[in-house]
């Protein structure tokens, strides 16, 4: 099972071009670990919104670039970065907590209480 | 050129471009994939300096080895795979793991020893000056 689902259509209303990062998702019984790369985007420029049950990562990309300096070669190519995730809904949208360190931003988003496993006996009659 | 008549003109132009790209994806360098790579890699160039700029997150910055030697620049190192807890299931894994090296051929121009490495978000920094004799210099015409 799939809980969170990709939007792979872009928003009709999609500002500028970004990069796609690369993410992890890992799910275990009690929520979800998200990791994302966002190398060259300092703490501050990142920007994470829920908006009813769509999450959306941005990061602008700043790096120091010498006066006068021409690019001979560039892979990274767009200075930001933004990936959309649709949460299913028994992801509680308000816990999510973030950290970012390295460039690498980790998002934990946990599940509501009443979706979380509940073993259920099976009674053998 | 009965095919011609039956496709507008423009879905040739965009033939054209698609082929045009393909082999521009496949015109490597001799050392290797420039498109996919870990770590990405910008390159600039100011008359001064060469500015290379490695995309590496989550890295210890000490556990990258940097190296110039006759006049290639090596970037190694490893990253380690996100643990995986039990009872998890991995929906999406794109993050690279391992270990990664890229290595780049530099210019003649540039003294290698001067060059500077510095890791902030993420992104290794590495700018190396070039031979005082090869900065250019305006002569003033007397």
């Amino acid at each position: 099972m799939t809980t969170a689902i990709e939007k792979t259509t872009a928003k009709s209303a999609q500002p500028e071009a970004a990069l796609l990062p690369p993410v992890n998702v890992i799910e275990d019984a009690n929520g979800i670990t998200l990791s994302a790369d966002l190398p060259g985007v300092p703490k501050d420029k990142v920007n994470l919104t829920v908006e009813a049950d769509t999450l959306t990562i941005e990061g602008e990309v700043s790096l120091s670039l010498p006066e006068g300096m021409e690019s001979l070669h560039a892979e990274v190519n767009l200075p930001r970065y933004r990936r959309v995730f649709t949460l299913s809904k028994e992801l509680d949208a308000d816990k999510v907590s973030a950290e970012f360190t390295n460039g690498v931003l980790k998002l934990r988003i946990p599940k509501v209480a009443h979706a979380q496993p509940k073993r259920i006996e099976i009674r053998v009659e | 050129m009965l095919s011609r008549s039956l496709f507008p003109r423009d879905v040739f132009a965009e033939l054209e471009r698609l082929q045009r790209e393909m082999q521009q994806a496949f015109d490597l360098s001799i050392r290797g994939g420039a498109r996919s790579g870990f770590p990405a890699l910008n390159i600039g160039s100011t008359p001064k300096s060469l500015e290379i700029y490695a995309f590496v997150p989550g890295i210890d910055p000490a556990t990258i080895e940097v190296q110039i030697e006759k006049g290639v620049l090596t970037i190694a190192g490893e990253r380690a795979a996100e643990p995986v807890p039990e009872k998890s299931t991995v929906h999406i894994d794109e993050r690279f793991a391992g270990r990664f090296r890229r290595v780049i051929t530099l210019p003649d121009d540039i003294d290698p020893n001067s060059a500077t490495a510095k890791y902030r978000d993420g992104v290794l920094h590495i700018s190396i000056a070039r031979q005082e004799t090869a900065i250019p210099r305006r002569i003033a015409i007397q």
